[in-house]
């Protein structure tokens, strides 16, 4: 009985996903397209969630539906106006099968995955990291892997992140800020604000030992700036002039000098100490966190903001 | 208590298929915002309820991010463009 | 005894949620389904609240549990509200 139940309900989580998909692709307005992708994402952090994998429902509850969500509101917001409601086409057939071969391939990759999980031949990843996860300076073994064991690949991620801020930062100047807002928006953002940085803060500290880390901390603290915004007030939270550009570039320049500094003991690149290795990881965590933040909210303002030429000492445009 | 958070599991799911059918089926954009919103909370039950099945905490936390976020995406969603209207 | 008055509570919390979605596939207006949804939906996760918190041991869990329910009714409250008054724009818009 126990079996069957959440047999069921996994499957019902299956469908609805793919139902979500294919009507997000074939919806008749961007708007409803939206929406249905935003549900998607709550549905995929449901499946993370039966897959017990609790990191990765944070995330895909965080950026991939929320903030992600809040972006393409935000991008759809400067689309010219239309006098009439014409209907929208349909995407082209191409960009159809496209993405329909693609969904083909991944079901034959998950059908590979589940057939090479039922052979038990070699050494588990999830023993090995487990056998080492003391030397690791954190007891949660997804963070172990993100900032110890992949150091380098968090690093190069963070590289990427930085790359796609660049490329939207050369669009121009920022998008044009909401008007300011009733009192039911501005009193909600007054709390949601605050709560939102509190919860970061805390996925941020909590991410040594149990799921959390820095890019769900660093998405809840970009919702904030973004909430901030949408309630009218053009000041996201971002430091301006010098400042916002050490923040940008923080993520990754914080990894990769720890990374470097490592090697002064005649290591390799971004083989922490042992003893250092907590202190460590949370040090670039923090500042992963903030560039995360930074960028995230920086990609939604869709291009430079205000205060990227004004403010301090040696600011330049 | 096991069996019946997994039936409970079970029913919010099938609440949440039912509901997304009802969303496919309106054709107005608000009329599916409200209908996210409630996607929204029935997520959170649910999430919180498999937290108790799976035993698993971090689960909560993972409830607490889905409804922070759901708000965030309603103010999202409900802020028109400078030229519409106040608020 | 806990166990039993758990289970009553998650089965109400249960009952309110399933009626939400009933009234949203059976109400005739947006605004009638609106309010149907955020009131039974508010009130389903309430009761499904507090028949988690009587089974849960830890305090920080238990907090967090009752702040996700404080939150979602605050958020579902100013929510409803906002989309209320986006519907009713976007009809004096095309009217």
């Amino acid at each position: 009985m126990t079996f069957d139940a959440l047999l069921l309900l996994d499957m019902l989580l299956a469908a609805m996903m793919l139902m979500l998909a294919v009507a997000a692709l074939h919806s008749h307005s961007l708007r409803q397209g939206i929406i249905l992708f935003i549900v998607f994402g709550l549905v995929t952090a449901l499946a993370w969630a039966r897959l017990r994998a609790p990191d990765v429902a944070l995330a895909e509850a965080a950026i991939g539906s929320g903030v992600a969500g809040a972006l393409l509101l935000a991008a759809l917001r400067d689309r010219k106006p239309r006098k009439q409601k014409t209907p929208m086409a349909r995407p082209a057939w191409q960009v159809l099968t496209v993405t329909y071969l693609v969904i083909g391939l991944a079901l034959t990759a998950s059908w590979a995955f589940l057939d090479a999980q039922a052979n038990h031949a070699g050494p588990r990843l999830g023993a090995m990291v487990q056998a080492e996860l003391a030397n690791s300076g954190v007891a949660n073994p997804v963070t172990a892997v993100l900032l110890n064991f992949r150091a380098y690949d968090t690093l190069l991620e963070l590289a990427v992140l930085l790359a796609a801020l660049l490329g939207v930062l050369a669009l121009g100047p920022e998008r044009t800020a909401p008007r300011a807002a009733g009192p039911v928006v501005t009193h909600l953002v007054a709390w949601l604000t605050p709560l939102l940085i509190v919860t970061a803060g805390y996925l941020l500290w909590v991410g040594a030992h149990a799921p959390g880390g820095a890019f769900q901390a660093g998405a809840l603290l970009a919702a904030a700036g973004i909430v901030v915004r949408l309630s009218g007030n053009p000041h996201t939270g971002l430091p301006s002039g010098v400042w916002i550009r050490m923040l940008a570039v923080a993520g990754c320049g914080v990894f990769m000098f720890v990374g470097l500094a490592s090697m002064s003991g005649g290591a390799n690149l971004l083989q922490y100490p042992a003893d250092w290795a907590g202190t460590l990881i949370l040090l670039i965590e923090i500042f992963a966190t903030l560039a995360i933040a930074a960028s995230l909210v920086l990609v939604y303002l869709g291009g430079r903001p205000e205060s990227w030429s004004s403010g301090g000492k040696n600011a330049r445009a | 208590m096991g069996e019946l958070l997994l039936i409970a599991s079970v029913t919010l799911g099938l609440n949440l298929a039912l509901s997304l059918l009802a969303m496919l089926r309106q054709p107005a954009a608000s009329d599916r915002m409200l209908s996210a919103q409630l996607l929204g909370t029935n997520g959170v039950g649910l999430m919180l309820l498999l937290s108790l099945a799976q035993d698993q905490a971090a689960l909560v936390d993972a409830a607490l991010v889905l409804a922070l976020l759901a708000a965030v995406v309603v103010i999202a969603f409900t802020r028109r463009a400078p030229e519409g209207s106040h608020d | 005894m806990i166990d039993l008055l758990s289970a009553g509570l998650i089965v109400g919390g249960l009952f309110f949620y399933v009626a939400g979605t009933v009234g949203l596939i059976r109400l005739p207006d947006t605004l009638s389904r609106l309010h149907a949804v955020t009131k039974a939906d508010n009130l389903g996760l309430g009761l499904l609240v507090f028949g988690l918190l009587l089974q849960l041991s830890d305090p920080l869990s238990m907090l967090k549990v009752l702040l996700i329910w404080v939150l979602v009714l605050a958020a579902s409250a100013a929510g409803g509200q906002l989309i209320a008054r986006h519907l009713q724009h976007k009809r004096e818009e095309s009217s």
